[in-house]
């Protein structure tokens, strides 16, 4: 299997939604919502390829999320590793405080477009959530959050946002209360409710379509960084593009636009949590929520429990895009511990003014481990993708203090 | 073998009355009295449909996740499904069972691998909740040379091209999905509407024997019983949920409702 170049990697499936000759993606949905889905793929590409539509998603990226998010080098951790230039793209300073904005926006837009009032989204971490709360209140429509009564306990700061933004955050009791049961029942909600809901699905997962509309959303962070490595450096110079993975959906907007080139020039790095990595520990294929996937399962086929600290990366499987770009070994997967991940917290907020989220303190570990052993030019990347506010509490139990 | 199923649709025709279809989840509320309530309901029933536990069902509403959770909490496993076919057939030659489940049962099992085990144990059909036309194309041929029905599903939401090329291809026995919903919740459309639908799938396929399910109840069914074949589900898990929670038997429970069932759409 060859990645395709010059093909958008969201498009290089066949004509049922699969990826890599059949391994991933897919539609494994119930009749009851091929329609909807049908309906929805129908509108997307003909909204992606609206000059109107575009400049809509544009207007609102500028004026909502508040356009283009800061790159800028990391001076104290550069010196104080010793070895490769760490910059960071800070998806983080976005209107929204994480890469989940754009989708968030982008699936409030279409919801617009398709004439539905209803939209429902599933949230780990509560950054999906709230964006799509947010986005919702601005577009006049009304939000459902499904998510985990877990999650909703480690993330309250973001479920109060959902709710004072007007949204129903809808608790999930059931399986391991995280953002797996979460996905699940945002699904069945749609299911029963396909006929007046569009369906915003949190990450780069689900059938075909939701993955697409997830990626095509979150690729304005590459775009940004390819413009903004040309104004720094006068040409994009050999890279390394740190990302934490959890479905996946910030790595391939922070990866969308570099895929077409060399692995020895731009080499893409995904960092999932120790206990939630089917990409890093070479998990079969499985079908989860509408998709084939590296997933983690036991031996009868269910699907597994994970365990993070980190509630955006506590998900057994992976973006089937994730799975082509491991299979045509364009992507390198690793993962993280919470350890290691809070220990890169502590680094980057002692050298750096960043208060990461935990998902992104993931990334920032794998910076941690391979800087020092690379030459000055030699350029790492870290998708800086969540703000870490909402973590505050988890921090400060886990090492005693959050710096203001 | 393959004519049983066809044949069961026969025999209720000639009685003037659709054939009754059970669903209940293998290994609810444990592999004893699923195996039990099953043998308690098989002289009311025409076809048992047993539900394949996993644990992300995203076609279900609560009661059949009930009815999941507690299979597998009791430790159903596909070897276990297999194991208590063969012991129902044994007992009920002439009664068709189906298997209904999520692709991913089957997929991790093998295909090959599953398809030769239930043809190898009896079962009669499958039905994949999330595995529809066209994905299902190779799998449905599959089924087909191993005398297995597979069943199409059709919903409120299915176009009528769309209805035409998947009764095209379909086996004898099609299931149409009453409204648009996770299975269990309560009707929430109108049973003539119902049969409205139905009567559309019946002119394209008059020959297709169309079974109609999701919010079947013991009020409902009645007012349903022009149709070939009725699936009741979630009202039957319900039962067995209810039964748990008072400390009574499900199996003598659930063999009482079904008779109930069955008087109303004689
Ligand atoms: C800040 C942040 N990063 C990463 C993730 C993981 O998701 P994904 O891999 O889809 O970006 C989340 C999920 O909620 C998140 O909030």
């Amino acid at each position: 299997m060859k990645l395709k170049k010059g093909i958008n990697i969201i498009d290089q499936h066949d004509k049922f939604g699969f990826y890599c000759n059949g391994k991933f993606g897919g539609n494994f949905v119930a009749e009851t919502a091929r329609k909807p889905i049908e309906d929805l793929s129908k509108l997307f590409e003909k909204l992606r390829r609206s000059k109107k539509f575009l400049k809509k998603r544009d207007f609102y990226f500028k004026h909502y999320l508040g356009g283009e998010t800061p790159f800028f080098k990391l001076n104290n951790l550069t010196k104080y590793l010793g070895g490769a230039q760490i910059w960071c793209k800070d998806v983080s300073a976005i209107n929204g405080d994480a890469h989940k904005a754009y989708h968030a926006t982008v699936n409030a837009l279409i919801c617009k477009e398709s004439g539905k009032k209803f939209i429902a989204g599933d949230t780990g971490a509560g950054m999906f959530g709230k964006n799509l709360a947010l986005a919702a209140k601005e577009m006049k429509l009304s939000a459902k959050i499904f998510m985990g009564t877990k999650d909703i306990s480690r993330q309250a700061p973001n479920v109060k946002f959902m709710r004072e933004a007007g949204a129903e955050v809808v608790p999930v009791d059931s399986g391991s209360k995280t953002l797996v049961d979460a996905v699940s029942e945002c699904m069945r909600h749609y299911v029963s409710n396909c006929d007046t809901t569009h369906l915003a699905v949190g990450s780069a997962i689900g059938a075909n379509i939701f993955l697409k509309i997830c990626a095509w959303s979150t690729s304005q962070i590459s775009r940004e960084l390819k413009r903004q490595l040309i104004k720094e450096f006068g040409e994009i110079p050999k890279l390394k593009l740190i990302n934490v993975i959890g479905g996946g959906s910030s790595a391939l907007g922070f990866w969308n636009e570099f895929i077409d080139y060399d692995k020895k020039h731009v080499e893409l790095i995904g960092v999932e949590a120790k206990y939630a990595a089917p990409l890093a520990t070479n998990a079969k294929v499985a079908i989860l929520h509408g998709a084939a996937q590296y997933c983690l399962t036991d031996k009868e086929g269910q699907i597994a429990e994970t365990h993070s600290l980190s509630a955006g990366l506590d998900y057994p499987g992976s973006s089937p895009l994730h799975g082509l770009l491991k299979d045509t070994k364009r992507a390198r997967y690793t993962l993280a511990s919470d350890k290691e991940a809070l220990n890169a917290f502590k680094l980057v907020s002692k050298l750096e003014n960043l208060r990461p989220s935990l998902e992104p303190a993931h990334a920032w570990s794998e910076c941690i481990r391979i800087a020092p052993k690379l030459k000055k030019s030699d350029v790492i990347v870290v998708n800086n993708c969540g703000k870490g506010y909402k973590d505050k509490k988890i921090y400060i139990e886990n090492i005693g203090y959050y710096p203001e | 073998m393959k004519n049983s199923i066809d044949n069961i649709f026969k025999e209720a025709k000639k009685q003037n009355r659709p054939a009754l279809i059970s669903y209940t989840v293998c290994g609810d509320n444990n592999k004893e009295n699923s195996l039990n309530i099953l043998n308690s309901i098989s002289e009311n029933i025409d076809i048992a449909e047993w539900g394949i536990a996993h644990n992300c069902p995203t076609a279900d509403g609560k009661e059949i996740q009930n009815s999941s959770y507690r299979a597998l909490t009791n430790g159903i496993k596909l070897k276990n499904i297999f194991q208590m076919v063969k012991k129902y057939k044994k007992n009920n030659f002439s009664k068709p069972i189906i298997l209904m489940g999520y692709y991913q049962m089957i997929f991790n099992y093998g295909e090959v691998k599953f398809i030769k085990k239930c043809k190898e144990v009896g079962v009669d059909g499958l039905i994949v909740v999330d595995l529809s036309y066209p994905d299902n194309k190779d799998f449905a041929k599959l089924c087909k040379k191993n005398s297995i029905c597979f069943v199409q599903l059709i919903a409120p939401t299915t176009s009528k091209q769309r209805m035409k090329e998947i009764l095209k291809v379909s086996d004898t026995m099609v299931y149409m999905i009453s409204m648009i919903s996770t299975t269990g919740s309560a009707l929430k459309v109108t049973t003539k509407k119902i049969i409205e639908n139905y009567k559309i799938v019946k002119k394209i396929s008059p020959s297709k024997n169309v079974v109609i399910g999701f919010g079947i109840t013991e009020k409902t069914i009645g007012k349903l019983k022009s149709a070939d074949g009725l699936v009741v589900g979630s009202a039957i898990c319900k039962e067995i949920s209810k039964s748990l929670k008072h400390r009574q038997n499900p199996v003598t429970n659930v063999s009482k409702l079904v008779k109930k069932l069955k008087s109303k759409i004689l």
